[in-house]
């Protein structure tokens, strides 16, 4: 009696919408897009045409990575309706701890410049960032001190911290494949890996649009008319491409790029040499683990208990949901992603200072809320929170292009915060 | 108490439970047979929210034990519960609104692909013929259950109750929110898993809807039992009078708490 039920009911969906609905694509976030796109070209004509050059929006997207790294694990922290003001601060004393690795520790064994280091490093950085973040999420769940006082006690114990790791000197520099983890030199791919990644990137997509049309269709449910996967490939594709396309359009500076054919025994001709940068190893990290949270908070039992603790975390206990653990699993996963920012910004700055990753609590909980994560729970998306560390970083950057002073910059940014969440709440008034 | 040679499918033996020094459970038994409804009365806050509540593992009682087909069950947490084949639909519903019909139907139970992730669209296939045999015209499957009517939304709860094969079913004021329509749709169910052999423990301040599906009542004021009668050895009258004033009726067997 039960089985013809699925496909005898006549697909909703294709009977009446819009165009939109019929792709099911997500409004907010074709609204961002629209958004970044207004306040890049806003900025391209105010500044003459410098701001849409390959350089530019490689240098963009360089920066935007480490909070983009971040944000991606606010946005399960603020889903359980949790905050996480600690961010900075672990970044902070992680960033001295691998700093310290690099230049005093590792070396003592294995000598400067050994191929172990940089790896040990990055494993050392995610270790502690786990450490510190699962602790802090033992003290909220199993404690039961509210988050916002543990990790607002967290910012001020890890930059105190931080500082007590060298009483605080600097550390620099770090170690030659270490800075890969920064971009700049070491850490741009290349053409030709970065043709390749975008290849397979685009595989994917086509692949992942073909298994889930194929599944819907095996279980009966309905599924959008075969133009709308097509230009769905097609657009993804293409985006994917055009970035590709974007980073290597970007060359090397001369200088670099002249050690660079000296060290392959490339002779230098009069004009100099063209060489892409190609994508940075810091922005291909960002969207590695972008693609990995979308996977956690979406297709893994973690992810669902995520959403069902913000929805309602009594109906997650009723329902035989460990809450405690999960929630201590999200600051754990909280503090390992700050482990990789750190790795991004001590390699990024050749040098590990206390005072690194100040203020970034505020950035990341800003790009998260921007991109559409709401404070009261059990809403967000990884994709639309990096999106809004992109908008945050294009505003400030554009900012510096066209010379506005600093306190001018933390005002816009600020505003556009408060504008941006309103905007969205009238937004989600109106589709209820 | 009546008994009629069947094991009972739960028997709960002097449950007591204290919140900060008021006993809100106090040395009550209550027991439940297969393809039995019992009603369980009283006025709100007599209790009985919070004696189901441990019984479906949400609360531990600091006394007592609990027996399912006459074996002592350790209930700790809901999962125990569910182990033990009991479900639960709560007066508040308990889904998250966030997500969606099979979401919720299938929250910390859910279908895994071979790879470990979510198989959402078996999860969904599964929803469809539950919720065809509840509710045959539900469609909204795609959205989150905020968006549904009360009626959807109980229905959700009920099929997250019933698609695990229960052998026990709470109820908790399970037509509250419902009109009248729905309230008989909801009638009719709790006749069609009696006959399923399901137990059913119906709980209710309104007397009317326990006594049409109810075997048995049982009646608890200000923690504790003041008795189990079959409907059919008592009046409503009496009923009222044990909710209200304590009075245990000759028709009942009088527990603890009757004056």
């Amino acid at each position: 009696m039960t089985a013809p039920v699925a496909t005898a009911a006549p697909p909703p969906s294709a009977a009446s919408g819009s165009l939109l609905s019929k792709l099911e694509i997500d409004v907010r976030m074709l609204g961002m897009l629209a958004a970044l796109a207004v306040i890049w070209i806003g900025f391209d004509i105010l500044s003459g045409g410098v701001f849409l050059t390959p350089r530019n929006l490689w240098n963009l997207s360089v920066q935007t990575a480490s909070v983009a790294v971040m944000a991606t694990g606010m946005v399960l922290v603020i889903v359980t309706r949790n905050i996480d003001l600690s961010v900075g601060a672990i970044l902070g004393v992680v960033g001295m701890i691998i700093g310290v690795a690099q230049v005093q520790w590792l070396p003592a064994y294995l000598g400067l410049e050994h191929w172990l280091t940089a790896p040990l490093a990055v494993l050392i950085a995610l270790v502690a960032g786990g450490l510190i973040g699962l602790f802090q999420g033992w003290l909220i769940a199993y404690l039961g001190i509210p988050s916002f006082i543990v990790t607002l006690g967290g910012l001020l114990v890890w930059r105190g911290a931080a500082w007590w790791v060298t009483t605080g000197q600097t550390v620099a520099p770090m170690d030659t494949r270490f800075k890969a983890f920064g971009g700049g030199v070491e850490g741009a791919l290349g053409a030709t890996t970065t043709w390749i990644i975008a290849a397979v990137a685009c595989g994917l997509i086509i692949v992942g649009l073909g298994l889930t049309r194929r599944r819907r269709l095996r279980f009966g449910f309905p599924v959008r008319p075969g133009w709308g996967d097509a230009v769905i490939a097609v657009v993804a594709c293409g985006a994917v491409l055009a970035t590709a396309a974007i980073f290597n359009a970007y060359p090397m500076p001369m200088g670099s790029a002249r050690t660079w054919a000296e060290a392959r025994g490339i002779a230098w001709p009069e004009g100099g040499l063209f060489i892409s940068q190609g994508v940075a190893l810091p922005v291909l990290i960002a969207i590695v683990v972008g693609l990995v949270m979308t996977f956690i908070a979406t297709r893994r039992r973690f992810g669902r208990y995520v959403f069902a603790i913000g929805g309602n975390p009594e109906a997650a206990e009723l329902s035989g949901i460990n809450t405690r653990w999960t929630l201590m699993k999200v600051f754990g996963l909280m503090g390992l992603l700050c482990g990789i920012s750190a790795c991004i910004s001590t390699a990024r700055l050749n040098a590990a200072t206390n005072a690194a990753g100040t203020l970034d609590e505020l950035y990341v909980i800003a790009s998260a809320v921007i991109g559409g994560t709401s404070l009261a729970g059990g809403i967000g998306t990884i994709a639309g929170a990096m999106l809004g560390a992109l908008v945050m970083q294009s505003l400030q950057s554009g900012m510096v292009l066209l010379g506005v002073d600093t306190p001018l910059q933390n005002i816009v940014v600020g505003a556009v915060l408060v504008l941006a969440v309103w905007v969205d709440s009238l937004y989600r008034r109106r589709i209820k | 108490m009546h008994t009629n040679g069947t094991t009972p499918l739960v028997e709960m033996r002097n449950i007591s439970i204290a919140f900060g020094g008021i006993k809100a459970v106090d040395g009550v038994s209550v027991d439940l047979r297969p393809g039995e409804v019992v009603g369980l009365l009283g006025h709100n806050g007599a209790g009985k929210s919070t004696l189901i509540k441990i019984l479906s593992g949400a609360y531990r009682p600091d006394a007592g034990e609990i027996y399912v087909n006459g074996e002592h069950a350790d209930i700790a947490t809901p999962r125990d519960a569910k182990r033990y084949g009991i479900e639960t639909i709560y007066q508040t519903l308990a889904l998250a609104d966030n997500i969606d019909a099979a979401g919720n139907i299938f929250l910390g139970r859910e279908v895994l692909t071979p790879y470990g992730t979510l198989d959402d669209a078996t999860m969904e296939a599964e929803t469809r013929k539950v919720m065809a045999r509840l509710n045959p015209h539900f469609r909204r499957f795609k959205e989150p259950v905020k968006a549904l009517s009360g009626g959807q939304r109980q229905s959700v709860a009920i099929a997250r109750a019933i698609y695990f094969n229960a052998r026990v079913l709470i109820m908790d004021e399970p037509t509250a929110a419902l009109g009248p329509a729905e309230t008989q749709q909801v009638a009719d169910l709790v006749l069609q898993l009696k006959k399923e052999g399901i137990g059913i423990f119906l709980i209710s301040h309104d007397i009317h809807d326990v006594f049409g599906l109810a075997d048995r009542v049982s009646v608890m004021k200000n923690g504790k039992l003041v008795g189990s009668a079959n409907v059919q050895d008592v009046t409503q009258d009496e009923v009222l009078g044990m909710i209200i004033l304590g009075k245990c009726p000759p028709g009942a067997t009088p527990g603890p708490g009757a004056s």
